[in-house]
């Protein structure tokens, strides 16, 4: 049978991942993703736990997040659009002019 | 072993998979498949676990329209994979930052394992809750009783996230009265009646 800490350590490893990704990936479209990726992994483990405990909350957590990842998207899509258009590259090393 | 539990590995692997791939392509474009394929297969686990609305709102809405915003986004800027990503000089290794986040993976199982989590239950399809869990119906009900002020503040942030998005990627050289760094209170009207000039 499955315990739930076998669907928490699935969240736990998908989280990683995403960490793996947002840390060594240069480029800006795959890092965001990863983002993306981790957000994900906590939603499941939302889920798990509301079965675990036969409640409903976690449900409706998950579907605030869900929304948040939407508006997430939009804008920072719309911010990789304008930094594209403003330095033509999408490395994230070369958005260095704030670095000392 | 029951088919409840090949289901569940099943998926597990295949989520884990994709996720992998995700972060292994250089090309955007099969980045974004992948990281579908991850979300399909986390749907399922989903649904195993009695989210059966929040796994159709997870293919629905993310791998079906933010997904595709960025699949979108991707062929505006004409990404192909073949971009000079470099390798600038960096403070931290690459190598330094895998092995760190190993090391994080398994310090979170290791909580896991030794005490956060006492109950060792089983869950899955096979043990029983209540007749609608998961459903519509009662994702609805709590969603518009006992949560409804975070779901108004939802909505609010969505609103918030659209007039965003626009103001952001107007080009300003066009824009006339649009400038990074203007207050955002005098550009409200004006967007209003450019998108009724619109339509």
């Amino acid at each position: 049978m499955i315990t739930l800490s076998a669907y928490v350590i699935v969240a736990i490893v998908l989280f990683g991942i995403g960490t793996i990704g947002v840390l060594i990936s240069r480029n800006l479209i795959i890092l965001f993703m990863s983002v993306e990726l981790m957000l994900n992994a906590a939603n499941l483990t939302l889920i798990a736990f509301s079965r675990a405990m036969n409640v409903l909350d976690g449900h409706v957590f998950v579907f605030l997040v869900l929304t948040i990842a939407a508006a997430e998207a939009a804008v920072g899509l719309a911010m990789v659009i304008t930094l594209f258009r403003n330095r033509e590259t999408i490395n994230i090393d070369r958005y260095d002019l704030l670095k000392w | 072993m029951n088919l409840d539990t090949l289901i569940f590995i099943i998926s597990a692997v295949v989520a884990v998979f994709g996720g992998t791939m995700m972060i292994a392509q250089r090309n955007p474009v099969l980045s974004v498949m992948y990281l579908i394929l991850s979300l399909v297969a986390q749907a399922v686990l989903y649904v195993q676990l009695g989210a059966l609305f929040l796994g159709a709102i997870l293919i629905i809405v993310y791998s079906g329209a933010i997904l595709v915003l960025f699949l979108f986004v991707i062929m505006l800027l004409n990404l192909r994979g073949t971009e000079d990503l470099g390798h600038g000089s960096q403070p931290i290794s690459r190598f330094t930052k895998f092995v760190l986040s190993i090391l994080f993976v398994f310090e979170l199982i290791a909580v896991v394992k030794t005490g956060f989590i006492r109950s060792e239950s089983p869950i899955g399809m096979m043990t029983t809750v209540a007749e609608d869990f998961g459903s519509v119906k009662a994702v609805a009900t709590l969603l518009f009783t006992k949560y409804v002020y975070p779901f108004e503040l939802a909505g609010i942030l969505l609103l918030a996230a659209i007039v965003g998005a626009v103001v952001m990627t107007r080009d300003s050289q066009r824009g006339d009265s649009l400038r990074i760094g203007s207050a955002p209170d005098s550009q409200a009207p004006d967007i209003e009646q450019e998108t009724g000039g619109e339509q």
